[in-house]
């Protein structure tokens, strides 16, 4: 079972960067639950959503410790840092979160996340860079998946897949 | 079987709605339910159904009323503050002997409340809501599946039992997505005939009236006890549960809809530190399965039921009721909006319980 907590500034693709796994597990045949924060908080607030992937059924949709966090941003770090599991990793993206990790428990990650989709071209794929390091650090899904993932999911919108393809595999080889 | 795909529990139940016949929807916005009206505004003009926007909860349960009178597989959703205003309606509805489907997707209350999950409506759903002497079949699910399950045969059992059938979701159930597999369209032109639908076509000299006004003592006595007869098959019939490693538990953790699932990790995590718990969870929360509960209660392992809802405690009192004070009954709540952890109810099992 892989428990993720996904959290940022609404608007930095939080939502979507869990839906990407959510659908990775779902062509795996893997069971998923996606379950959003929603409310006013959304509008230029914190966003979050919690993703966990189980291979059979998922009992609890709700995380009290996440083996992974994905911190987009400073509040999120600092809201969820201390509830991820001992042992487990942290992916943080520095382009706007100055702050360093505290615990000495956990994997950290750092990932400039802006810089690195601002350089591939669009800036809007950041979410994909860190996913493609997650990829990579979890091991959760082989990057072919991911990349077929990708494909898939933007089925209706193909001029935008291979920025994305860039993306991911600009944080899968860091 | 068609492929897997993802939704989120709202999409899904709006789908799953249509293809078990739904072809009339009436509706008012309200957090967290909207994807619900959003889907079917576009979705039921592609099979041929019937989408209002209407100016007021009131209007849209007495559009569902009307339309269910004309013979229409009619359905309206909400969340809680809105199915208040629709009381009026829905008891109508159960006098007037219409089928229909509800869904409450609560938040916290009362009065205007919150917007986040919760479980407080219970009471409301399962014991009338309105007024006078009525029910609703009404059904908790616990995952995006079981809302497609339950949605795709729901007017099926409304029609059969001439009630309405309401949908006990929250907010948490709305808004997660999951992988479901769909089932395949009903076709609505090879339902069973509703001979006492005022179609207003071919009915000769038996004319059909859909109303709920008896002014008689004695007619309307028969009418409750007609309705209170049917409510007694439905028991018998259409009671629904699930039991989760109850056979040797100890603890037995009880809880509908989303927090069943939690309760369901928590259940996991006792079983890993050794204490041995179980879960029974209702799927009909009217009919109550107040059997299955004795049976578990009369069971010599079983020391105590822990209680687990979004509220103050309001499914408590139908676990008391069914188990004759056989075994002792705790409770464990968050309400607000607030939503517990499977660590929060390992919590309280290991400090309030085994204490």
């Amino acid at each position: 079972m892989e428990k993720i907590v996904i959290a940022g500034f609404g608007g930095q693709g939080v939502l979507s960067l869990g839906q990407f796994i959510a659908y990775a597990a779902l062509y795996e045949d893997k069971a998923v639950t996606w379950l959003p924060s929603y409310g006013p908080e959304m509008r230029g607030g914190t966003a979050n959503c919690s993703v966990v992937v189980d291979d059979e059924e998922v009992a609890s949709p709700i995380i009290a410790v996440p083996d992974t966090l994905i911190a987009m941003n400073t509040p999120s770090l600092l809201k969820f840092e201390d509830k991820v599991k001992s042992g487990g990793l942290i992916i943080v993206n520095s382009s706007l979160v100055d702050e360093k990790v505290k615990r000495t428990d956990v994997t950290a990650i750092y990932v400039p996340a802006n810089e690195l989709a601002h350089e591939a071209g669009n800036v809007r794929t950041a979410n994909i860079v860190v996913l493609g390091a997650y990829m990579k650090y979890s091991k959760l899904f082989p990057r072919e998946v991911m990349l077929n993932t990708i494909e898939k999911v933007f089925h209706a919108k193909p001029k935008v897949i291979p920025a994305n393809q860039k993306a991911f595999d600009i944080g899968y080889n860091l | 079987m068609s492929e897997k795909k993802l939704m989120k529990g709202n999409e899904a139940i709006a789908e799953a709605a249509i293809r078990g016949g739904c072809r009339f929807f009436a509706g008012y916005p309200i957090t967290p339910q909207n994807e619900i009206p959003e889907y079917m505004s576009w979705r039921l003009f592609e099979v041929g159904g019937q989408f209002v926007q209407s100016e007021s909860e009131v209007a849209a349960i007495n559009m569902v009323y009307g339309a269910a009178g004309a013979g229409a597989r009619a359905m309206t959703s909400s969340s809680s503050p809105g199915i208040s205003l629709k009381q009026e309606g829905i008891s109508y509805i159960a006098g007037a002997e219409l089928p229909c489907v509800i869904i409450n997707m609560v938040r916290g209350g009362p009065g205007l409340g919150g917007i986040q999950p919760a479980q407080s409506d219970y009471f409301q759903a399962t014991k009338g809501g309105g007024h006078g002497d009525y029910h609703m079949l009404v059904y908790g699910p616990s995952s995006v599946q079981e809302c497609v399950d339950i949605l795709y045969n729901a007017f099926d059992k409304a029609d059969e039992y001439r009630i309405p059938v309401m949908i006990l979701g929250d907010g948490m159930l709305g808004q997660i997505m999951e992988a479901v597999t769909l089932p395949e369209m009903k076709d609505v032109s090879k339902l069973p005939e509703k001979k006492w639908a005022a179609t207003g076509k071919n009915t000769g000299e038996n004319r059909r009236i859909i109303n709920s006004l008896y002014i008689e003592p004695d007619e309307l006595e028969s009418l409750n006890r007609k309705l209170f007869d049917r409510y007694a098959l439905i028991a018998e019939r259409e009671t629904k549960y699930e039991e989760y490693l109850c056979d040797d538990a100890e603890i037995v953790l009880t809880a509908y809809g989303t927090v069943a699932r939690i309760a369901k990790s928590a259940v996991n995590i006792l079983r890993e530190n050794g204490i041995k718990a179980g879960l029974l969870r209702p799927i009909t929360l009217y009919p109550f399965p107040s059997k299955a509960f004795l049976e578990v209660a009369n069971r010599p392992s079983v020391r105590r039921f822990v209680c687990s809802e979004l509220s103050m405690g309001q499914m408590i009192e139908d676990v008391k009721l069914a188990v004759e004070g056989k075994k002792p009954v705790d409770f464990y709540g968050r309400t607000g909006g607030n939503v517990m952890t499977p660590e929060d109810i390992v919590e309280f099992v290991r400090t309030e319980v085994l204490k």
